[in-house]
């Protein structure tokens, strides 16, 4: 499948301080062109062109980069929560199709943010840090993971028939879930997560040489007990098929060579859980990710047992911004291995977030090789507010 | 600080997710006890079958004497704790220093677990009521010419486990002798306990295939519960309320212990003081065998005179020190939390706190980090006072007069009561009460065990069941 347009030029340099230095010209460049977009007459954004108004400066004559985005207000994300949802479509690409993208949403209403190509842009970037071995080009996947107005159904297939794949997916909806848990009803939650776990057990037992799958650890730690458990042996008997010597008691042995998987719950001794325990040592190869509906996606460094799995996300800049702040004063960002609050910047032409305060904590990580700009690692809820997030299956 | 690990069925765990208990008083770091998730747990338990037949192939008798040297080494021997070793002081002071539970009270207590170890077979005869021990072996004995079958209702015990008193490991300790694989969850601030009757045990020769130590989280323990076919676990009403139908778990919650005195003794009520003093207070009162109430047809206000007299003068003293009395409460939130509550429920008509106004000074003691909560006597006027059914965390009873024909109907669930009276008609009253789970008749204390009798449940008929068996003929091996 050929690149959807808009991917970003590789960073170029010999040096590590190069490559920052060439990152944050392209990042300064991006910005102003992004912000041209966003705030001229012609191809402007209704919902950015009416807040300018507001605004004590120009900005298609005060933003010349980076250090401007702190001109703008933080971004709040209940302006997404109801519409009308056109006011975020960008007037220049106003005949194109648009999706919308929904996050949250158990009670009161979601936030929509509205998507065209970036999702493909995002996950073709992505795509390219997967490594073929374990990701075989043209090899089918499975979608094990939220459906419904989501982001990840539709990203997801994207990735697989980029890759020359099919995916095939499951009916997940996670607002049933997170009610379930508000509401105790532990035993219903569980239940549930079962019910989409047999939907995979069926589709693994299909015959379609599924080889990559997305999954949330929460639902990767229960395809594995169910597979040890027996369930997809016992699904190949009731399909009358012969179950192939060796079993399929582990997610290597029902052929899956590759995971893509993504959530805060992943910390590093979850990581090596899934390593040492889940994925028969590294055989399974499996790359965490960060993102969200707003941002996109974040990828990270390899992940083994030597640096103690330690999980640090890199944002795919120019087109997004990862910042660790003080949670007293967001204008600071806090030192390097120093802990702070997530801060997220998106820079597209179909939305623009200035500074957003996520819902997650970490600490800050230095540039390096292949990201020449900063990380963030340990992301975990932002524990001001844990106690009032509800973390689903995914 | 001693880094402990998780035991996953002979294989110990380090992991990267630990919890580090503290000293209560200085706030030092005492331990780090590596975390396991549910996930590992549900893994871990797909081995469980095969340790069962390991552990159901050895004779009983063989597992009787490996109880007598773990009973040895559990006392007297310097046993591994995680990176260090421990002698039974050491133990006992670690475990004073992160639940704030006196090392008096300690040392007491961990002794019962040393007794039931040392004692296994007048346990088990107890709590199978004689059943000859070759049933053990063979699933089966004949007595009387009857034959009596059982078999195990579970490959694993799970011990979702408190962190308040040593005292409660007494309950599992028996599981290996029932040839049952044993899961352990410790309480948070209790990894000591456990993790030295598991040492003591491999130390002793029991396969470190059937023994799993798992510190883990609530979602952790909430899995132990689904996943393991028997368990006990220890919780207040709220938490234990999901699993009050499932008839896998065996529910240690609040007691609401009472002393219940008859007409006939109801004016020599000076003659009880002394069991009814050791039945609110001993132990610092923490235990569901503590008594929170006594019901008496007369003389309501001398009794709560009486008990406020002799425990006003306890006073809140060093986790070291001998004559310890209370236990101190490791996050003195908690203790302030109950005191409020205590003040509220006496906002309300009806009730007085007598040892307060004996005692003079407040109820809540704090002292840097530390905090206690002394004895305290209530006096309701009515059963239906909010403060006439609680139990607390400390030496807490109220006193209700109510006459002795409704008695019995009105006291509610009561895991252990005392009836003080001679009277044949109330005794057999008493008897046939189904709201009464262990029963004493006569002036002994609600927290006094008989160990050759079942308590607080019964391990055996939760970890096997009865069967008919019939065999056409009888073969040889059979």
């Amino acid at each position: 499948m050929k690149d959807t347009p808009g991917k970003p030029a590789p960073v170029t340099g010999s040096t590590l301080d190069e490559r920052v230095k060439n990152a944050r010209a392209a990042l300064d460049a991006h910005i102003r062109e992004t912000i041209r977009w966003h705030f001229s007459p012609d191809t402007g954004t209704p919902f950015w062109l009416e807040k300018a108004k507001t605004f004590d400066f120009n900005p298609l004559t005060d933003v010349s980069g980076w250090d401007d985005i702190k001109k703008f207000p933080f971004f709040e994300d209940d302006w997404l929560r109801g519409g009308p949802v056109r006011r975020w479509v960008p007037k220049g690409l106003a005949d194109r199709g648009v999706y919308v993208f929904e996050t949250g949403g158990t009670t009161g209403l979601p936030k929509s943010r509205i998507v065209i190509d970036d999702f493909k842009i995002d996950y073709e970037m992505m795509s390219d840090t997967l490594p073929d071995k374990y990701f075989p080009k043209g090899s089918n996947w499975l979608m094990l993971g939220p459906s419904g107005p989501r982001r990840l159904r539709l990203a997801i297939e994207h990735l697989a028939q980029y890759r020359g794949g099919i995916c095939f997916a499951i009916d997940l909806d996670p607002r049933y879930v997170v009610k379930c848990i508000k509401e105790r009803k532990i035993s219903e939650a569980n239940a549930y997560k079962q019910h989409c776990i047999d939907q995979a057990i069926t589709v693994l037992a299909g015959g379609h040489d599924i080889k990559c799958m997305f999954t949330t650890p929460k639902l990767l730690a229960a395809l594995d007990e169910s597979l040890r458990a027996g369930k997809l042996e016992d699904k190949y008997r009731e399909l009358k098929k012969p179950v192939p010597p060796g079993g399929l008691r582990s997610i290597k042995a029902a052929g899956i060579t590759g995971i893509f998987s993504g959530g805060t719950e992943f910390t590093p001794q979850f990581t090596r859980e899934a390593y040492e325990e889940m994925l028969d040592n590294g055989d399974v190869y499996m790359t965490p990710t960060y993102g969200n509906t707003l941002m996109g996606l974040a990828c990270s460094k390899p992940i083994g047992p030597e640096d103690g799995f330690k999980i640090s996300y890199y944002a795919p800049q120019p087109r997004a911004v990862i910042e660790v702040v003080d949670p007293k004063d967001y204008n600071q960002v806090v030192p390097y291995g120093g802990t702070g609050r997530v801060l997220l910047s998106t820079f597209t032409k179909e939305f623009f977030v200035p500074r957003f305060p996520e819902r997650d904590e970490g600490e800050r990580e230095p540039p390096f090789e292949k990201y020449p700009w900063d990380g963030v690692s340990g992301v975990r809820p932002f524990s001001e507010l844990a106690g009032s997030t509800v973390v689903g299956v995914y | 600080m001693i880094r402990i690990p998780a035991l996953r069925f002979g294989k110990p765990y380090t992991s990267l997710e630990k919890a580090t208990l503290v000293h209560h008083v200085t706030g030092e770091p005492v331990a780090e006890v590596s975390q396991v998730t549910g996930s590992m747990i549900a893994r871990d338990l797909g081995s469980v079958a095969r340790a069962h037949k390991e552990l159901a192939a050895i004779p009983v008798r063989d597992l009787l004497a490996m109880y007598e040297k773990a009973a040895d080494y559990f006392l007297n021997a310097a046993l591994p704790c995680g990176d260090a070793e421990l002698t039974f002081d050491q133990y006992v002071r670690n475990l004073s220093s992160t639940t704030g539970s006196p090392v008096v009270f300690c040392d007491r207590n961990a002794r019962k677990v040393h007794y039931v170890l040392s004692h296994i077979e007048e346990v088990i005869g107890g709590l199978t009521r004689g059943l000859p021990l070759d049933a053990l072996d063979a699933g089966y004995t004949t007595r009387g010419g009857r034959m009596q079958a059982f078999y195990p209702t579970t490959d694993v015990f799970g011990a979702v486990l408190p962190s308040n008193s040593p005292g409660v490991h007494s309950l599992w300790v028996p599981t290996i002798a029932f040839k049952i694989p044993l899961l352990v969850k410790p309480g948070r601030e209790e990894p000591w306990t456990p993790y030295r009757v598991l040492q003591a045990f491999l130390k002793a020769g029991v396969p470190a295939s059937a023994l799993a130590f798992l510190p883990t989280d609530h979602a952790g323990a909430a899995d132990i519960l689904r996943l393991c076919g028997r368990s006990m676990a220890f919780g207040d009403d709220r938490t234990m309320a999901p699993y009050k139908s499932d008839h896998r778990v065996e529910i240690h919650g609040t007691g609401y212990s009472k002393f219940i005195f008859g007409e006939d003794q109801a004016d020599q009520w000076e003659k009880h003081l002394d069991v009814m003093v050791e039945g609110i207070a001993a132990n610092g009162g923490r235990a569901c065998v503590n008594a929170s109430a006594v019901w008496t047809p007369r003389n309501a206000d001398a009794i709560a005179e009486g008990l406020a007299k002799r425990l006003a003068g306890a006073k809140a003293r060093p986790w070291d020190d001998p004559a310890c009395e209370v236990s101190a409460f490791a996050n003195p939130s908690v203790a302030e939390a109950i005191n409020n509550m205590i003040d509220e429920g006496l906002k309300e008509p009806g009730a007085v706190d007598v040892t307060q106004k004996l005692r003079g000074t407040p109820r809540l003691v704090k002292e840097g980090r530390v905090a206690w909560l002394l004895p305290t006597i209530v006096r309701c006027e009515s059963p239906d006072h909010p403060l006439a059914n609680k139990e607390f965390l400390f030496p807490y009873a109220s006193v209700i007069e109510w006459p002795q024909q409704d008695v019995l109907k009105r006291i509610g669930y009561t895991l252990a009561a005392t009836v003080l009276s001679d009277d044949p008609a109330f005794i057999a009253d008493a008897l046939a009460c189904p709201t009464v789970e262990r029963l004493n008749i006569g002036p002994l204390p609600t927290n006094r065990l008989t160990w050759d009798q079942p308590h607080e449940g019964n391990l055996f008929t939760h970890l096997y069941k009865q069967r008919a068996l019939q065999h056409a003929r009888t073969p040889a091996g059979v």
